[in-house]
This record gives C-alpha cells, sequence and structure tokens, in this order.
C-alpha cells in the first residue's frame, strides 16, 4: 500500500514538472513581451521576438531529449570502439581486429542474417495472406483481431508461452509441451527443441513471426482496401481469375505498403535481443548481436570496448534504411 | 453460372477453413499457458493442459502414518490404518509397495508382501498395512499408487507468484516506470509536432530530417553512453545511478522519434485555415496549441499513447540496463526473466508470472485497438 | 473610419519567385470590393497579406493611416472568413463565436451579449449548443460570418466563401451577404471568387487580377462596358467577348478597321494617326451580335454548333479570317442548323478596339 502511495505520488511530480514546464516558459514568453495593448511599433517588435523564441520552446525539451538520448550516444559509441574494456585507454582497431576474428561474432552475424531473411519475409507473407482471406469472409474481424493479439504481448511473455510449447520431458513421462506431444502423437522421436543446433534458430524466429504477423497483416488489409475497386472490377471483365487478380493487379498496387511492412519488420528483428535471452541466452548456436551486445556490457564487470563494436555493426545494418527514409521525406516535403 | 457460382463458393469453404486453422495456430499459445496457469501443480507437470478437462491418471506415491500410530490389532497382528489420497475426488486402481512395481496390485486386493507383510488399499484411498511384527523406523513405509484424478483448477498458482514470488510489487513498479514514460514523451512530442507543422523557424526541415533518421536508430547504440553518463550523473550528485527519473527520460528519448513522426504527420494534416482562423481570432500559438490542437489531435495522441503504452509496459532491455535488480525497482518483465532461470521447471509458476505480465496489455489492446490499428496505419501508409 | 491604401506592395516567397508586383489600391470605408480573377492570380494571396497570415514583401499597407505591415491578425481589425469556413470542429456554435472575445479576455456578460445579438442577426439562436458537424452548410456559412461580426471589425474579408456550398444555396448566401453589407454600411469588406457572376452582383467595385498584377479597377459596369484591354474584356461577360483580327485603314475622330478580311467597319472611336495600317484586335461580345437583316454585317461565316439554352441560342460560327470560332448569343429558340450560312451585325457603340498588345483604344 506504502508502495503504491509513494509510486502514484512520484508519478504526478513527474508529469506534473513536465506540463509545468511548458506552461510556465511560455507565460513567461508572454509576460516578457507583451503584444497587447502597447503602441504599434513595440507590439510589432515583441511579436516579432515571440514568434523567434517560442518555436524553440516548444521544441527544445524534445531536442534536448533527442541529442542526449540518441544522437550523443551514437558518436560516444564510435569513441569507444576504439577505447579499452573500461573505455578509458585507446587500443586503435583492436576491437575491430577482435571482432572479425571472433567465431561467435561469426555465429551471431550468420544467425543475424538468417533472421533477417526469414523473419520479415515469412511475417509479410502470412500478413498478406491472412488480410486477403479474412477481407473476404464475414467474421474476418474477430480473426484479424485475434491473430494481432500478440503484438500486445511482450517479447519475454511470449518467449515463457513458446518455451512451454517446447517443453520437453525425458524418458517415458508425458509430454506437456505441445510440439513434443504432436510429435509422439504421430509416432516421432520427442526433441528438446530448442538444443537443436541450427533448427533452433528457426524455433526461436517462429516467435516473433508469432507477434509481426498481425502488424503486418492490419497494415497490408488497409492497403488491400485502399485499391481501388474499379481496378479489380476491370480485371474481371478483362477476364483474370482470382490468382491473377492477386498477383497482377493487387499486389504490384500495394508493393510500397509491402516495402514499408518489410523494412520496419527488418530493423525490429536487429534488435532482436529478448527472445535469444530467454530462450537459450546464445548458446546451442543461437546468438544474435544484440544478446552478443548484451553480454559485453556486462560479462565480468562489462567490456565497453567490444560492446560499442558490436553495437556499431547493428547500427551500419540499419543505415540504408536510414537514408532510404530520409531521402523519402524529404521528397514529400518538397512536394509541399 | 452454375459452374462458376459452386466453384466459388467451395473457394470460400477454403477461405474459412484456411483462416480458422491460422486463428487457431495463433491462439492457441496463449490459451495453452492461460489453461495451464489455473491448473493443479500437480496436474500440471504430469499432463498437458489440451487434457486438463479429462480424467487424468497420475503415478503418485505416498506414505504411510508414521510407526508410532500401529495398533495391535485382534488377529494378533500389528497394523497401520489411514488414508493416502489428498483429495477426495480421486480414485485408486492400482497400487504396489516397490518402487520398481509400482502397479503391481489391483485395487481392493490384500496384497502379500515379502516377511509375512499384507498392504490392501481400497479405491477411496484407506489403506491397511499389517505385519506380524511390530513397525519400526522413523518415517512411515512408501505406498506407490495409480489414481484416476479428476481435473482441478485453482487460482493457487496466482496467489503464490503474487506474493511469495513478488509479481504483485512489480506490478506497482511495472505501473510507476510506464505511465509517466507514455505521458511525458507525448507531452514533449506533441508540442514538438506543432512546432515541426506549423510554425516557421530556421533549422525546421533538418529537424525532421533528423527525427526521421533516428526513427530507426537502435537502441543498442545508446546503452552503454549513456550507462556510462548515468554513473557519472549518479557519483556526482551522490545518489544511485538506477530510479524511476533515470528510466522516464529514458523511454522519453527512445520513445519521441515515433511519437513526433506521427504527432507531426498528424497535426500536419489538419486544415490549415482552422489555424489561420484561431490567429485572425487573436490566439498565440500556445493558445493554437492547448485549444485547437491537442482537443483535436486526440486520436493521434491516443494511438501514440497505446503504443509508447505498451512498448514500456513491455520493454526489458531499457529496464535491465537503467533499473536495479532490487524489489524496488524489478518490473513484471524483469522479474518474469529472473523466475525463468531461477524456477525455470516449475510451469505453474512460469505461466501464472507470464500470464500476469500480459493481462494488462492484452486489456489494453482489446478495449483500444481502434486505436492503435489507426496509429499504425498513420505511422506506416503513405 | 477604416480605409485601406495598398501602396506599390509585393510579395515573393523565399525561392525568389514575385507573385505580386506593385500592387497600388485605395480602398475606402464602406466599400464592397471584389477581387477577381482565374486561379493562380494572386487574388487570395493579396487578401491573406492584407490579413497579416502572409508577410508583405515590399510596400506598405494602411489601415486608417497607419502602417500595418508588421501587426499581427488579430490587432489588424479584421476579420476573415474562410473558404472551408475553418469553424473549430470540437467547440459548440457559441464557443466558435465566442473564441476570439475569450481570447481577448473580455467579460462573460460582454461576450455573451455580442453572442447572442450576432446569432440573433444571422438566424442561429437555437443552433447555439450544437457542434458544427451539425449544421448544414449555409448554417456552417452563417456561424462563419457570425464568429467575424462580433469582433466588430474594421474590414471583413471573405476567402471565396460560396465555393463549398451548391448551387441553389449559393443564390441564396450570396443574397444574405448583401444583405449584411447593407445592415453595416461602415463596415468595409474585401471578397474573393473567381466566379464572375458573384463578382458582378456583390461589389461596389471589382478588383481584376492576373498574374499578380491589378488588370483593371471599377465599378462592374465599368468592366463591362468598357474593359481596359483584352483580358479584362474576355474575363468579364459568358459567353466571352469575341475577339477578331482587324487592320486600322484610316485614323481620327472615328476609326475605320477591316475585319477579318470580310467587312470594313467604322467605329466611333478616337484614334492617332500613327496607328494606321496598324493590326488592332475587334471585340464584340456574342450577346450584342444580330443577325443582319438588311444585308449589313460586321462577319460571315458557316454555322458549326448550335446550342439551344431555350431562353437563349447560341451559335458557334466558323469565319473565314478568324482561327477561333465566333460565338453569338440571340434570344429564345431559333431554328438554326449546322451547315447555315449566318451573317452577324452589331450597333457600333457596343464595338471594342483593342491594339496589338491588347490595350483598349478608348479612353479608360
Amino acid at each position: 500500500m506504502e508502495q503504491l502511495v509513494s509510486a502514484l505520488l512520484i508519478m504526478i511530480i513527474g508529469v506534473l514538472a513536465c506540463a509545468a514546464y511548458f506552461y510556465a516558459s511560455n507565460w513567461l514568453l508572454d509576460v516578457l513581451f507583451p503584444s497587447k495593448n502597447k503602441p504599434a511599433d513595440i507590439v510589432a517588435k515583441n511579436i516579432h521576438i515571440t514568434n523567434t523564441v517560442r518555436p524553440w520552446l516548444f521544441i527544445g525539451p524534445a531536442l534536448i531529449a533527442l541529442t542526449f538520448y540518441l544522437i550523443y550516444p551514437v558518436i560516444e559509441s564510435i569513441r569507444l570502439s576504439f577505447l579499452g574494456r573500461a573505455g578509458e585507454e585507446f587500443v586503435g582497431f583492436d576491437n575491430y581486429a577482435w571482432l572479425f576474428s571472433s567465431d561467435t561474432f561469426y555465429q551471431s552475424f550468420k544467425n543475424n542474417m538468417l533472421w533477417l531473411i526469414v523473419v520479415p519475409t515469412a511475417s509479410t507473407f502470412f500478413g498478406l495472406i491472412i488480410a486477403t482471406m479474412t477481407d473476404k469472409i464475414w467474421w474476418g474481424n474477430i480473426a484479424k483481431s485475434l491473430i494481432f493479439m500478440p503484438m500486445a504481448i511482450s517479447f519475454i511473455g511470449a518467449s515463457v508461452i513458446w518455451k512451454f510449447i517446447y517443453d520437453f520431458r525425458s524418458g517415458d513421462d508425458a509430454q506437456i509441451g505441445l510440439l513434443n506431444a504432436i510429435v509422439v502423437f504421430f509416432g516421432g522421436e520427442p526433441q528438446a527443441w530448442i538444443t537443436v543446433p541450427f533448427w533452433n534458430n528457426l524455433f526461436l524466429m517462429i516467435i516473433l513471426i508469432w507477434i509481426q504477423t498481425g502488424f503486418a497483416m492490419v497494415i497490408l488489409s488497409a492497403a488491400l482496401r485502399g485499391i481501388p475497386s474499379e481496378t479489380i472490377e476491370a480485371a474481371v471483365l478483362d477476364g483474370a481469375n482470382s490468382i491473377q487478380i492477386f498477383f497482377k493487379i493487387m499486389v504490384p498496387q500495394i508493393w510500397g505498403t509491402i516495402a514499408v511492412v518489410w523494412t520496419t519488420i527488418t530493423i525490429l528483428v536487429l534488435k532482436v535481443f529478448d527472445i535469444v535471452l530467454a530462450m537459450t541466452n546464445g548458446q546451442w548456436g543461437t546468438q544474435v548481436l544484440a544478446n552478443e551486445m548484451f553480454d559485453w556490457m556486462f560479462r565480468g564487470g562489462g567490456d565497453f570496448g567490444r560492446g560499442a563494436v558490436v553495437a556499431i555493426v547493428i547500427m551500419v545494418l540499419v543505415i540504408p534504411i536510414m537514408v532510404w527514409n530520409i531521402k523519402d521525406v524529404n521528397k514529400e516535403m518538397e512536394g509541399r | 453460372m452454375m459452374a462458376v457460382s459452386s466453384s466459388r463458393s467451395s473457394l470460400m469453404w477454403v477461405v474459412h477453413i484456411t483462416v480458422f486453422i491460422l486463428v487457431v495456430m495463433w491462439t492457441v499459445p496463449t490459451a495453452g499457458l492461460f489453461i495451464s496457469s489455473i491448473r493443479d501443480k500437480d496436474q500440471l507437470s504430469v499432463s498437458g493442459w489440451w487434457t486438463a478437462l479429462s480424467v487424468s491418471e497420475q503415478r503418485l506415491v505416498a506414505r504411510s502414518e508414521h510407526p508410532d500410530k500401529q495398533v495391535f490389532s485382534s488377529d494378533g497382528r500389528y497394523e497401520i490404518r489411514g488414508n493416502i489420497l489428498e483429495h477426495q475426488d480421486s480414485s485408486i486402481t492400482k497400487f504396489g509397495s516397490s518402487s520398481l512395481r509400482p502397479d503391481e496390485f489391483d485395487v481392493g486386493v490384500v496384497a502379500q508382501l515379502k516377511g509375512g507383510k499384507t498392504l490392501q488399499v481400497l479405491e477411496n484411498g484407506d489403506y491397511i498395512y499389517s505385519s506380524p511384527e511390530q513397525w519400526k523406523g522413523k518415517r512411515g513405509k512408501r505406498i506407490f499408487y495409480t489414481a484416476n484424478i479428476p481435473p482441478r483448477f485453482t487460482l493457487d498458482n496466482y496467489r503464490e507468484v503474487l506474493t511469495s514470488e513478488g509479481l504483485a510489487k512489480s506490478f506497482i513498479n511495472s505501473l510507476a516506470v510506464t505511465i509517466p514514460a507514455t505521458i511525458i514523451p507525448i507531452l514533449m512530442a506533441a508540442f514538438a509536432a506543432y512546432a515541426l507543422a506549423w510554425m516557421k523557424f530556421p533549422g525546421r526541415a533538418l529537424i525532421i530530417a533528423a527525427v526521421v533518421g533516428l526513427l530507426v536508430v537502435p537502441l543498442q547504440m545508446s546503452l552503454i553512453p549513456l550507462l556510462k553518463t548515468y554513473n557519472l550523473i549518479g557519483e556526482f550528485f551522490g545518489v544511485g545511478s538506477k530510479g524511476y527519473i533515470g528510466i522516464w527520460l529514458a523511454h522519453t528519448g527512445f520513445g519521441l522519434p515515433l511519437a513526433i513522426y506521427l504527432l507531426r504527420n498528424y497535426i500536419a494534416g489538419l486544415p490549415g485555415e482552422i489555424i489561420e482562423s484561431a490567429r485572425v481570432d487573436g490566439a498565440n500559438d500556445f493558445e493554437i496549441f492547448s485549444k485547437i490542437i491537442l482537443p483535436l489531435s486526440f486520436p493521434a495522441l491516443a494511438s501514440f499513447a497505446i503504443f509508447q503504452f505498451l512498448w514500456v509496459w513491455n520493454d526489458l532491455l531499457i529496464a535491465m540496463v537503467f533499473l536495479g535488480n532490487n524489489e524496488e525497482q524489478l518490473v513484471l518483465t524483469g522479474r518474469l526473466r529472473e523466475l525463468l532461470g531461477s524456477r525455470g521447471g516449475n510451469w505453474e509458476i512460469l505461466t501464472a508470472s507470464a500470464f500476469v505480465t500480459i493481462i494488462i496489455p492484452l486489456c489494453v489492446f482489446f478495449g483500444l485497438q481502434r486505436y492503435l490499428v489507426r496509429g499504425l496505419l498513420s505511422g506506416s501508409v503513405k | 473610419m477604416a480605409d485601406l491604401k495598398l501602396t506599390n506592395v509585393s510579395k515573393r516567397y523565399s525561392n525568389n519567385v514575385e507573385v505580386m508586383r506593385d500592387i497600388n489600391l485605395d480602398i475606402k470605408q464602406g466599400e464592397f470590393i471584389v477581387f477577381v480573377g482565374p486561379s493562380g492570380c494572386g487574388k487570395s494571396t493579396l487578401l491573406r497579406m492584407i490579413s497579416g497570415l502572409e508577410d508583405i514583401s515590399g510596400g506598405t499597407l494602411e489601415i486608417d493611416g497607419e502602417v500595418v505591415n508588421d501587426i499581427p491578425p488579430a490587432l489588424r481589425g479584421i476579420a476573415m472568413v474562410f473558404q472551408s469556413y475553418a469553424l473549430y470542429p470540437h467547440m459548440t456554435v457559441y464557443d466558435n463565436m465566442a473564441f476570439s472575445l475569450r481570447i481577448a479576455k473580455l467579460d462573460q456578460e460582454t461576450i455573451d451579449h455580442y453572442v447572442r445579438k450576432a446569432a440573433d442577426m444571422l438566424q442561429l439562436t437555437e443552433y447555439l449548443d450544437r457542434l458544427p458537424k451539425a449544421l448544414s452548410g449555409g448554417q456552417r456559412q452563417r456561424v462563419a460570418i457570425g464568429r467575424a461580426i462580433v469582433r466588430k471589425p474594421k474590414v471583413f474579408l471573405f476567402d471565396e466563401p460560396l465555393s463549398n456550398l451548391d448551387a441553389a444555396l449559393r443564390v441564396a448566401t450570396r443574397m444574405e451577404i448583401a444583405n449584411l453589407k447593407e445592415s453595416m454600411p461602415d463596415s468595409t469588406m474585401i471578397y474573393v471568387t473567381h466566379d464572375q457572376v458573384e463578382a458582378m452582383t456583390l461589389a461596389d467595385r471589382i478588383v481584376l487580377l492576373s498574374a499578380g498584377n491589378i488588370e483593371q479597377v471599377g465599378t462592374p459596369l465599368e468592366l463591362y462596358s468598357l474593359p481596359r484591354n483584352v483580358f479584362v474584356a474576355q474575363f468579364i461577360g459568358s459567353p466571352a467577348m469575341n475577339i477578331l483580327p482587324a487592320t486600322i485603314y484610316a485614323c481620327g475622330e472615328t476609326t475605320k478597321v477591316n475585319v477579318a478580311g470580310q467587312t470594313n467597319i467604322t467605329l466611333p472611336i478616337k484614334t492617332d494617326a500613327g496607328e494606321k495600317n496598324k493590326t488592332a484586335q475587334f471585340g464584340i461580345r456574342p450577346e450584342d451580335l444580330q443577325v443582319s437583316e438588311n444585308g449589313d454585317y460586321v462577319i460571315s461565316g458557316n454555322i458549326e454548333f448550335v446550342e439551344s439554352l431555350g431562353e437563349s441560342t447560341l451559335l458557334y460560327i466558323k469565319a473565314d479570317g478568324c482561327s477561333d470560332l465566333v460565338t453569338c448569343k440571340l434570344q429564345g429558340i431559333l431554328k438554326f442548323k449546322k451547315g447555315d450560312d449566318v451573317k452577324l451585325s452589331a450597333s457600333p457603340e457596343k464595338m471594342h478596339l483593342f491594339d496589338a498588345n491588347g490595350m483598349n483604344y478608348r479612353e479608360v
């Protein structure tokens, strides 16, 4: 109870402090440079001042937070990648040299590439299939809602859910994991799935696909509904069958949206960490970059240099997407 | 025409069935978790959750009463009597006295054991263990039995995780982290988004491009430098480097690019004439923002609020880096990870804990799905 | 007192494109001025510069003798009715009208008085508690006007306020605006439209703009009967004035021209001797042409299309010497058909003559 009250109190203070900043700073600006009931030339001058200052009052806190939490760390990480364990002594390219000679890095990198190919593709594929089919049936919205649901579940919660499915009992004990129970039912040999090299990567990926398919489905479903129905009707009159309509008329029209979904999931995959940490912690050949980075950050008191190097690899992988996004938005702004 | 419509209706059946199978595949994992979390822990560990409603056959072991309780019966034997069943609704089918052959005898039979001892176990669990000599030893004898146990559901697992496993505390911690970490970035982002959409100042285009670029910067880049900086700040002020304010601000910083991007798109799409009209009516930018923009942006604010809420509540990485590992700071995701390590085989603990951690997001999800979908769309479809 | 004076006003965007050049305009208190012109001519930009929503790049804008270039919109004593009405969708009609008064921190009683008075005048009293989305287009329009009235502005600005209404409502609302003007004879009103009927019916004076320049300022009938140049002549009036190629062959108190190589016409227009033998443009409005009865004609040709509108008949004529079809508007239902030859005449007072640059030879 006491904890609840103190948590509540600290919450209210935090939020109010933020709101108070905006209110007070704007109030101060209007008091210092009033624009009402003053001679015209003073009004014009004050208006000019407030118009110059106010945007920065509005955007200032966000700018400071972005700088401190995202821009500065990127630069600092690059610097740290040239420093040693504690981030103090300069070691040149040692960390990079270590990285490229490290077996675990190659394994993580290879696994990450596998994740990058499988997860976005599978999620987008299932999302597109489900979006297309649910649009045709009367209970489609309920189906979509249920398939979308895993989006709300944390990676760690999802890991528990799936670990339970992959659970393995040795000997003659009844299998309580669904997957092994099915295998046994069909006469197969139960397995400790998450320890089977290579394939265990796929079992981990299934978790993320399970979560992300709903996202792909929702976006693609909206895009499909945005297709002008005249184009489909025209194709029907031209004699196309359902499959042809889907691949030749509908998919090309939502190509842009498919790309957006694909890149969004790609970015997420690069950062995947919780699932691997919870399921295997990188054992049995399932290590990925994000988990390896986390590992180096804390292992034996932490090796900041090596951690930073791994982080930079992740960063380099997202740069193409970043550049593409910025180009896109600049084009859009010029259009206005 | 007939051929076309019949092939269409058979196609529709395929669609119905396929979607049904997909829905089952997507919901069964969560359903299994939930069902398991309310099962009796003994049943949970020996049978799959899909058998939860059927009577399960379990092999169990119990001990007879302590030798102190033996009585000298009229026929000159030493007897120990009692009942081995914990729950009266179960029924025993087989029993045995040795772990090698636990189902040697059918229920009701008087089993002849070595040394002239006999053991009889009845269906309701009553047993008579008798011996020509006096019972010795400090403990009761083991009795192996096979019993049919009816399905049993219980909230005991939840009671246990909420109290002794400390999930109730973590629940409050999660709330204390999540609510401010949702509201603060919304406030900051809404002001920034308005400035970027409707105010003129130098560098505006550059800031917009930067925000879009930062959208995809991986968190991993930030962790080490921020951990160092937090430690320095903590040392400087002589306080711990891990605390609520730190994690609120961290979530704010990491959530801001998406928040600004979403809200700017929405606010820039509001009709410009309304804003000009307010300007002609004498409102300054702060008044326009608070009296016109905020009320009109409610749908976008709600969408982002849901995103951020889910993201913060479900986050593990930032919580592990910026919060301490103690009772006062461990949030639900962190607690679940600890349990996964320490109670790896206790599925009654894990399933109940997992369900506690996902219940709030699920409620938010089903209650506010409309806003969530709208937010996703405004962020992704151009 | 609310005179407006624009002196050498110009507008340049940051990419150095000049969209308005040297605008000079005097507007007297109580006038109803209409800015009209084709889309992109800068009429809305000019209105927005007067309102203060757009910066003025050069020149001065004076309201009541005071330069207001740097004064924010709210302090210029203007009110604006927007094309989309720009009602605040989350506020009731009452709150919409009270918004500016609340921003100005008037007391509740005064606000209530002004709002109710305006609502009464515009027959909005019973809708005061409604949100804009529960109103019809015409009612929304009236709320937008009411929002302007409560501020008691010196100058009302209207930015194409009727363009979102359907045709029937547009006529009714146009009359309401005319009535509004009558009930507030001291207020200056500036009204932007691309619709020349609105301009002709509402304006005391029309300002006709094209490509960032003022082409002509004058009363509606001045613009109709004495256009300064071909652009004005063709913009005002529907169907547009016919412009035929012509050559001047005699100058003086009257001018003799050859029209399209077909006929020689004497116009009651004075020209200098230097104009002789120059090419010119001969203008005649479709409604000023008649079928020739006595054999004299201005232009003859072969009918290409006939459009029967009931009250009038439009003939489109292919005439020798003219690249464009000549339009002729005749009253009533007439039995012409495609392929007929016709000869058209007109009274000399109705004829217009423009020089090669498009300027009218008559004094404007």
